[in-house]
């Protein structure tokens, strides 16, 4: 019997498309170290032009490159922590984890095997449910740990905990939090991996066009995709 | 008598009443209607910019005696701001902090007040093209740069040899040349002689100031000229590009009197300068080097600490000496402005006590130049022949024609002051096509770019000497009027009618668009550098150098750091640098103490800015930010302690523990030694 740790390199192969979809989505993934992954904008009257951050792989920016330094002096008034981005310990892991996930959704496309993939869309909705909860814990932290010994002002009752998704009312701002081009991206990239899921079962159960390749290649040397083939042969 | 008699008496005697009230209430009136019901209905709606709108034309006006320039939007004609210049300005502290006294430096000392009459703006190839604006000070001669990225005074340059910079500046269509010349003819260079010997020993000059290299503004050259006054300027464009057009009274060189003695001629002069020619006979070796002490004053982009420079002599050329450089062009009568036309080839006069309105033609000048029609030569220069080189002069166009500016389709607007009208006439017909009154005693008129290659001609603003009624009284001391006129149409059209401040005697306005994107919102901290800097909440300080007592701190959304300060002793000067670290638009701090003999300091983002202050007694004096900056600006204050001279009180600032926290480069001297401090404060409870 195989061990479970190499169950996913048996078994039934993706088709073409299934794997053509997984690259896809690894490769939009990768939109991340680019494109920032959520912003919150905040408005007010006084505030004509617009403040707001943008929260990246790595990083935690203005919308210009003074907001978050104003955000926090803004901030202070009411006993919130200093945005810190250095503090932030996700914003050095991140890069580390989406970056695996990219390189093992290529793999995963590489290697052709369906179990893999499963595998691989199951880890992906992990991390994406992962960093959700833990962005959403950020911004509880932020938002309900009030310094109120230090608060210049305090409103009994009242966090400033920014939503996760949506809009809010915090004293004169109203905050605005929507995934920006990089959650998109990795939205669309989860589609895509979700479709590639869909395809790949479905290929399964009607295994007998072109793309599918023979089942029980087993432990031999991964085939190349067709697209890689012909790339090479072309170089 | 009888009762018959006497009710004769009261009925002859009240019908005479009746008869004289009639004649009085009938009698001609010389008062004329309001203009109020001339107003058409849409003149509200073509002067209304919705709120949150902008304006479609930024204005600059002289501030006149109050030596600044007043920013007006059109067509709302709403005050913007204003920006200081030449005289000190307690609002923001220009002219009283350490960083800007340097300039109003001048060879005479510091000068806290000038006169501004004309801003030019900054041209490229004959058009306004927004970078920055020049103005005059016609008292102590001197011209400025207002840097139009900042609306900011960056540099002054003081123009010896003269005095009265009143023809100025005007500015070359390529920007290179800024030119002042004398309104008043002095002993050049200077000297104790009698004012009767105004013949021998007076003289004017005509300078020529180098201006299209920021921070290095400077004379390139002056001219030497006959001992009138030289009243208004010019640049030619397009054929005449090259040349400058002056206007000259007083050719009767009269000492006293003038109101009288200088307006007895028929004509005085146009001085036309060829100064192309001049470069030519400078470069040529024709210039001589002659004396003149002036400083230049400059504050650079990097630290804004203005620095003051001396300088000594120029170049002087003398029209003797360099053939063809300036011809006289004889014209009635006592001319004030002189003003070229878009194309170029009309030089309009206003002769202020003329009937007409005399236009010379630059084509005619070169021909009449090229056959030597001179009638005389008044010290080596040639007077060219009036009828060979006027073009047409506008007749009957009203009383006392000062000023003309152009609409870019063939239409000219001069200024009557005595008749109190604005005149629209036609270049080459040089017919009058309509008028209108204004209110009252017009000076200059200004259309948007209308001394420029392309103006855009759509308003016209009459700036008034006299405003009587136009407002609701306010004693014996009132704003100026100025009118807006739409001239889009064959007709002139009375809009608005909206008070100035001082004295605005010529304006400029550009497209808000060529200026808006430009404007900057705030300075970089980072890149501040002032000696005296402070870029985070702990590094500020205090510290000591015999009787210089020198206090680093920051400012910013609501408190000063350090915000306490003990160890000044009386006899100290103290120098409160006061840094804004806020790197947000228009969060604005600002800093006054108690006693102070100076003004407020206005702290925009990321500038320092210093404040002296000598206490005069001691005691513990407040200190606090003087510009609503946040919520909790009332709390944004603090205390300095002085002491007794050789007092043991220890020179001490304190720092919050909060400050501290939030350092960016680790704790310093000072603020362990404020630690100290505060633990003392608090065991002394």
């Amino acid at each position: 019997m195989t061990p479970v740790w190499t169950a996913g390199f048996h078994g039934p192969n993706m088709n073409r498309l299934s794997r053509l979809l997984t690259a896809a989505a690894a490769l939009l993934l990768g939109g991340l170290f680019v494109a920032p992954i959520w912003s919150i904008q905040l408005a007010a009257p006084q505030y004509p032009e617009g403040l707001g951050m943008k929260i990246g792989i790595s990083s935690v920016r203005g919308l210009t490159p003074n907001d978050l330094d104003n955000i926090n002096k803004l901030n202070h008034y009411i006993g919130m922590q200093r945005i810190t981005p250095e503090a932030i310990p996700e914003l050095r892991i991140m890069p580390w984890i989406v970056g695996a996930l990219v390189l093992t959704g290529l793999l995963v496309a590489l290697l052709a095997r369906r179990r893999l993939l499963y595998g691989w869309v199951v880890l992906f909705c992990a991390v994406a449910v992962a960093g959700l909860v833990d962005f959403w814990r950020w911004e509880h932290d932020y938002g309900t740990k009030i310094d109120f010994e230090h608060a210049i002002i305090k409103i009994p009752g009242m966090t400033y905990e920014p939503p996760l998704i949506g809009i809010k009312q915090l004293l004169n701002f109203t905050a605005v939090s929507w995934p920006d081009v990089g959650g998109w991206l990795a939205f669309a990239s989860l589609g895509l991996a979700l479709v590639a899921v869909a395809v790949a079962a479905r290929g399964r159960r009607s295994s007998s066009g072109d793309d599918v390749m023979d089942e029980g290649v087993g432990d031999s040397a991964p085939v190349l995709p067709p697209v890689l083939r012909s790339n090479s042969a072309a170089a | 008598m009888s009762n018959g008699s006497t009710r004769r008496f009261i009925a002859a005697g009240s019908g005479a009443f009746a008869l004289a009230a009639l004649a009085y209430a009938c009698a001609p009136s010389a008062k004329s209607n309001s203009s109020a019901g001339l107003l058409a209905g849409d003149a509200a709606s073509r002067t209304y910019v919705p709120p949150g709108s902008y304006d479609e034309f930024y204005s600059f006006m002289s501030g006149g005696f109050s030596g600044q320039i007043l920013v007006y939007g059109l067509p709302s004609g709403r005050l913007i701001k204003t920006i200081p210049v030449f005289s000190q300005f307690p609002e923001n502290g220009w002219g009283y902090s350490e960083e800007s006294k340097p300039m109003l430096n001048t060879t005479f000392g510091f000068v806290p007040w000038d006169d501004t009459h004309h801003p030019e703006l900054s041209q490229t190839d004959g058009v306004p093209d927004g970078r920055w604006l020049f103005i005059n000070a016609n008292n102590t001669p001197r011209v400025a740069r207002i840097d139009l990225k900042r609306f900011e005074t960056t540099e002054i340059l003081q123009i010896p040899n003269a005095a009265g910079g009143h023809a100025s500046p005007f500015v070359t269509p390529d920007s290179k040349y800024l030119v002042s010349a004398t309104r008043f003819s002095v002993p050049i260079p200077q000297a104790d002689v009698p004012i009767e010997s105004y013949k021998q020993n007076f003289k004017g000059t005509l300078t020529f100031i180098r201006a299209d290299q920021p921070g290095k503004m400077d004379i390139a050259f002056q001219i030497m000229m006959p001992g009138f006054d030289y009243d208004l300027g010019h640049a030619g464009k397009g054929p005449s590009d090259g040349w400058f057009f002056f206007t000259t009274y007083n050719s009767e060189e009269a000492n006293t009197k003038l109101e009288v003695n200088a307006s007895q001629a028929d004509k005085d002069y146009i001085a036309a300068v060829n100064y192309r020619k001049a470069e030519q006979c400078i470069a040529d070796g024709k210039g001589k080097k002659f004396g003149g002490t002036y400083v230049h004053n400059y504050l650079p982009g990097d630290s804004y600490v203005a620095t003051t420079e001396t300088k000594n002599g120029v170049t002087l050329l003398d029209p003797s000496a360099c053939d063809g450089v300036v011809y006289y062009l004889p014209t009635p009568k006592s001319p004030h402005g002189v003003d070229i036309d878009p194309s170029g080839e009309y030089i309009v006069v206003g002769g202020k006590l003329a009937t007409v309105i005399p236009v010379h033609s630059f084509a005619k000048m070169q021909k009449a130049i090229a056959d030597k029609a001179f009638e005389k030569t008044i010290d080596g220069i040639p007077v060219l022949k009036y009828d060979a080189v006027v073009a047409g002069e506008v007749q009957k166009p009203g009383l006392g024609p000062l000023h003309t500016e152009f609409d870019g389709k063939g239409n000219a607007y001069t200024s009557m002051f005595i008749s109190s009208e604005v005149v629209k006439w036609k270049l080459g017909t040089w017919q009058v096509l309509d008028r209108i009154p204004v209110y009252y005693s017009v000076g200059h008129v200004m259309i948007p770019g209308g001394d420029s290659k392309k103006p855009w001609g759509k308003y016209l603003v009459a700036m008034d000497k006299i405003t009587k009624d136009r407002y609701l009284p306010t004693g014996p001391e009132m704003s100026r009027a100025a009118q807006l006129i739409d001239i889009s149409g064959d007709k002139m059209k009375l809009l608005l009618d909206f008070p100035t401040m001082g004295e605005p005697h010529y304006a400029q306005a550009i497209p808000a668009s060529l200026i808006k994107g430009n404007s900057i919102k705030f300075d970089k901290l980072t890149e501040n550098g002032n000696p005296y800097v402070t870029k985070a909440e702990s590094e500020g300080g205090i510290a000591r150098s015999g009787k210089r007592v020198d206090i680093k701190m920051i400012a910013v959304r609501s408190h000063f750091a350090p915000d306490n300060f003990e160890g000044v002793q009386l006899g100290d000067t103290v120098y409160f640098h006061v840094t804004n670290i806020e790197q947000d638009w228009n969060i604005g701090h600002g800093f006054a103490v108690f006693g102070a003999q100076t003004s407020n300091l206005i702290l925009p983002p990321g500038e320092t800015r210093t404040l002296k202050w000598v206490p005069q007694a001691t005691g513990v004096y407040p200190f606090y930010c003087t510009d609503f900056c946040s919520a909790l600006h009332q709390e944004m204050q603090g205390y300095i302690r002085v002491s007794a001279p050789g007092s043991s009180v220890a020179l001490s600032a304190n720092t919050s523990k909060r400050a501290q926290t939030q350092n960016a480069t680790g704790t310093t001297r000072e603020s362990e030694h404020a630690e100290k401090h505060d633990h003392a404060r608090e065991g002394s409870r």
